[in-house]
């Protein structure tokens, strides 16, 4: 689904991805790991074409198609999805609006009619339920004083109702306590299926207790330099990343 | 930022939509101004001479007036001599009613998407359509008069209502206000009138229509609005010209009465020709718009969207003379290439617990340059007054400007004023978000604008809010930041 071949990327100069290599097959959940600054975020921010970034080598397949070219709306419209660290306030706009607006434009763009506003009702109430979300939240502005569970459950729900085929979740866990952590990763499992794919990136094996991956891989200095199963993450958690810092190091310096 | 350029250059592209004019007979005073103009102006409508003399004592004292340059406008000062102060529709015979009226005018404002068809419009809005110096159709004139309320061209209720013309007729806003209130004050040509009788809450929205289309030609209408004790109206006020090179001038005048335990809500969706993308041409539009809460308990309530004109400048305000009255002032004001707007509110606290409300919205992109400037005053008898003002501005780009000029004038101390402020960017960030979940760029601002302004535009009323929010992704096309 989709295939990552020597990825490189920068912001402002300085080079943040150093050739990643990736494939992620349809069904799979694959966990990005790796310590502070290894460059986890930037390979979400650039799959989902963020222009700070700017992609000096390297090609991305989604779905056979090249996904690099594509402006953010058309590989949202293609079925990417972020679940953003931090995500965006935007006031005055409640979260039905934002995501009523959205799902119409990537209807239009699969060549679907637009949800009229009985249908759109009664998706969001289904959705609600699977993600556990209020409906109070939902008419709310957008992420507007949303506590940071909030926040990432808000997320999630915007995830089930745009039914992507990639779901890339960054740091989805972070700023959450273990009820909201179980919550989120109950709609994400829910969310699941044999056509689609989910890339969680995660500073913490915590996450993976409740979103088993089936691959675990570890980014160094932009780099994926170990790859394996959940139990490398199991292995991380106890020993930490210097023992891959300095395999990695000192294999660098040879 | 070269996509942000990119894209503000795109934003260049956008035509505005009204900019076509029509070719019709017209009839027209000569160019210029002076007595003899205002003779002929006054002649041609067949006025009382106490009329005439109120037109020329206001042209004296202009006469003796300058041109205002305090406002953080910049512009080519015009010509008044190179104007031409009366130009009208040349119609056969006065028209009776609706079904009377030359059918190309209505074809006008059928192009405009103003049905003049009282069976075609939608249930719920009488109309008084200004076609340059002259009113031509107001309907729902009989269904308003069975419950006592006047709505008619300013020059119709001169003569078929002089007491109430006279009685009201600059008594909120004095001939010699300011510079463009009296230039209006001698020249105006017609505009509306409202009465509304006491105890009666008018069934409709009433409405005003202001279409400039003859070149060379300045527009000075007037309104009058009259609510009677414990009334209720409801006004609305819109407004387009044609896209000319030179600059055109539009120097209304809108007043208001509200008696004791009476409301007026007057909204205006404001949307003249601004200009092209280089800033030439576009109406100067200086306005003043002033209500007077006279009775206790009364309410006047102004809302405005302003997108268009090259220069505005206007502070629709409220005088709080009765006890217990309310003011406020809703508005979103949006500037883009060169558009410049100086506008704000005056409250004046007179009356003892008095309350006011300010909210105002900038939004400024391009090259343009948006001044919010407010004055809360609380008079020495006006126990317990109380203001709330909130001004934010929203910028887009990095080349267009927002300030806030409020003034405080407190003579009372048990007076309570709060002011707020805010300032923000339109944030990459926030597109980049809308982006993601598959919405184009262009809608995601006009998503964040709407959501900014949505205070004020829930303000108005179901009709006019979808055509303002409409009209705000229009004016902001392509403008990101």
């Amino acid at each position: 689904m989709l295939s990552i071949k020597n990825l490189h990327a920068s912001i402002e100069g300085t080079p943040i991805l150093r050739g990643i290599n990736l494939e992620v097959k349809a069904g799979e959940v694959h966990a990005i790991m790796g310590p502070n600054g290894s460059g986890k975020s930037t390979l979400a921010s650039v799959l989902a074409g963020r222009e700070e970034y700017e992609v000096t080598e390297g090609e991305v397949l989604f779905q056979g198609k090249e996904l690099l070219p594509l402006s953010p709306e058309d590989r949202a419209r293609e079925g990417v999805f972020l679940a953003f660290q931090y995500p965006i306030e935007i006031p005055g706009v409640s979260t039905t609006n934002f995501l009523r607006t959205a799902l119409n434009q990537v209807r239009e763009y699969r060549g679907q009619e637009p949800l009229d506003a009985v249908k759109f009702l009664s998706l969001m109430k289904e959705k609600m339920a699977l993600v556990e979300i209020d409906q109070k939240l939902l008419s709310r502005s957008l992420n507007e004083g949303f506590s940071g569970g909030e926040k990432k459950r808000n997320e999630i729900f915007q995830m089930a109702m745009l039914e992507p085929v990639l779901s890339i979740l960054d740091e989805t866990d972070s700023g959450l306590d273990i009820d909201a952590l179980r919550i989120v990763s109950n709609g994400v499992n829910k969310l699941k299926s044999e056509k689609t794919a989910t890339i969680v990136v995660t500073h913490y094996q915590r996450l993976l207790d409740y979103i088993v991956p089936d691959f675990v891989h570890v980014l160094y200095k932009g780099r994926i330099v170990k790859s394996g199963t959940k139990e490398l993450a199991l292995e991380l958690e106890e020993k930490g990343y210097d023992w891959i810092k300095e395999e990695v190091d000192s294999t660098a310096t040879v | 930022m070269s996509k942000d350029n990119q894209i503000l250059e795109d934003l260049t592209a956008k035509e505005y939509e009204h900019g076509w004019s029509v070719n019709f007979e017209t009839d027209e005073a000569p160019l210029g101004l002076n007595e003899d103009i205002i003779r002929w102006i006054s002649t041609k409508k067949e006025e009382p001479s106490w009329l005439l003399e109120w037109r020329l004592k206001a042209f004296k004292t202009w006469q003796a007036m300058s041109e205002p340059e305090w406002a953080n406008v910049h512009y080519a000062k015009m010509d008044l001599q190179a104007l031409r102060y009366y130009s009208a529709p040349k119609q056969s015979k006065k028209p009776k009613n609706i079904n009377e009226v030359d059918p190309e005018l209505i074809a006008i404002y059928e192009r405009l998407g103003i049905s003049l068809n009282e069976q075609k419009r939608l249930q719920g809005i009488a109309i008084d359509v200004v076609l340059d110096s002259v009113s031509v159709a107001t309907t729902f004139k009989e269904t308003l008069g069975k419950l006592g309320i006047i709505f008619c061209s300013f020059s119709e209720a001169v003569k078929e209502h002089p007491d109430l013309v006279k009685k009201y007729l600059g008594s909120v806003v004095p001939m010699t206000d300011n510079y463009y209130a009296a230039l209006n004050a001698a020249v105006f040509s017609d505009g509306s009138f409202c009465y509304i009788p006491k105890g009666v809450r008018c069934p409709m929205e009433l409405s005003t229509y202001f279409r400039i289309n003859a070149a060379n030609t300045g527009q000075f209408e007037r309104t009058l609005i009259v609510a009677d004790d414990s009334s209720y109206v409801s006004y609305l006020e819109g407004c387009t010209a044609p896209q000319r090179d030179e600059n055109q001038l539009h120097a209304a005048v809108v007043e208001i009465y509200a008696g004791a335990h009476a409301e007026v809500k007057y909204s205006t969706v404001q949307n003249w020709f601004p200009g092209d993308k280089d800033g030439k041409g576009g109406i100067y539009n200086f306005v003043t718009k002033r209500g007077i809460c006279a009775g206790d308990h009364s309410k006047i309530s102004w809302t405005q969207v302003e997108t268009g004109s090259a220069v505005t400048w206007k502070y629709p305000s409220c005088i709080l003379k009765g006890d217990y009255s309310i003011g406020e002032f809703y508005s979103v004001a949006v500037t883009n290439n060169y558009q410049q707007a100086d506008t704000g509110t005056k409250m004046i606290h007179i009356g003892k617990n008095t309350k006011s409300r300010i909210v105002s919205k900038g939004i400024s992109a391009g090259k343009s340059q948006n001044s919010y400037r407010g004055q809360v005053q609380v008079m020495k008898r006006a126990h317990n007054a109380r203001n709330f003002s909130q001004c934010d501005s929203l910028l887009m780009g990095d080349q267009c400007g927002a300030h806030t000029f409020p003034y405080i004038d407190i003579a009372n101390p048990s007076a309570k004023v709060e002011h707020e402020a805010t300032t923000s960017k339109i944030g990459e960030d926030q597109i980049f978000y809308c982006n993601q979940r598959g919405i184009a760029t262009e809608d995601a601002v006009a998503l964040i604008v709407n959501g900014y302004a949505k205070e004020v535009l829930n303000q108005l009323p179901m009709e006019f809010a979808v055509e303002a929010q409409k009209l705000l992704a229009l004016t902001l096309e392509g403008s990101v930041g």
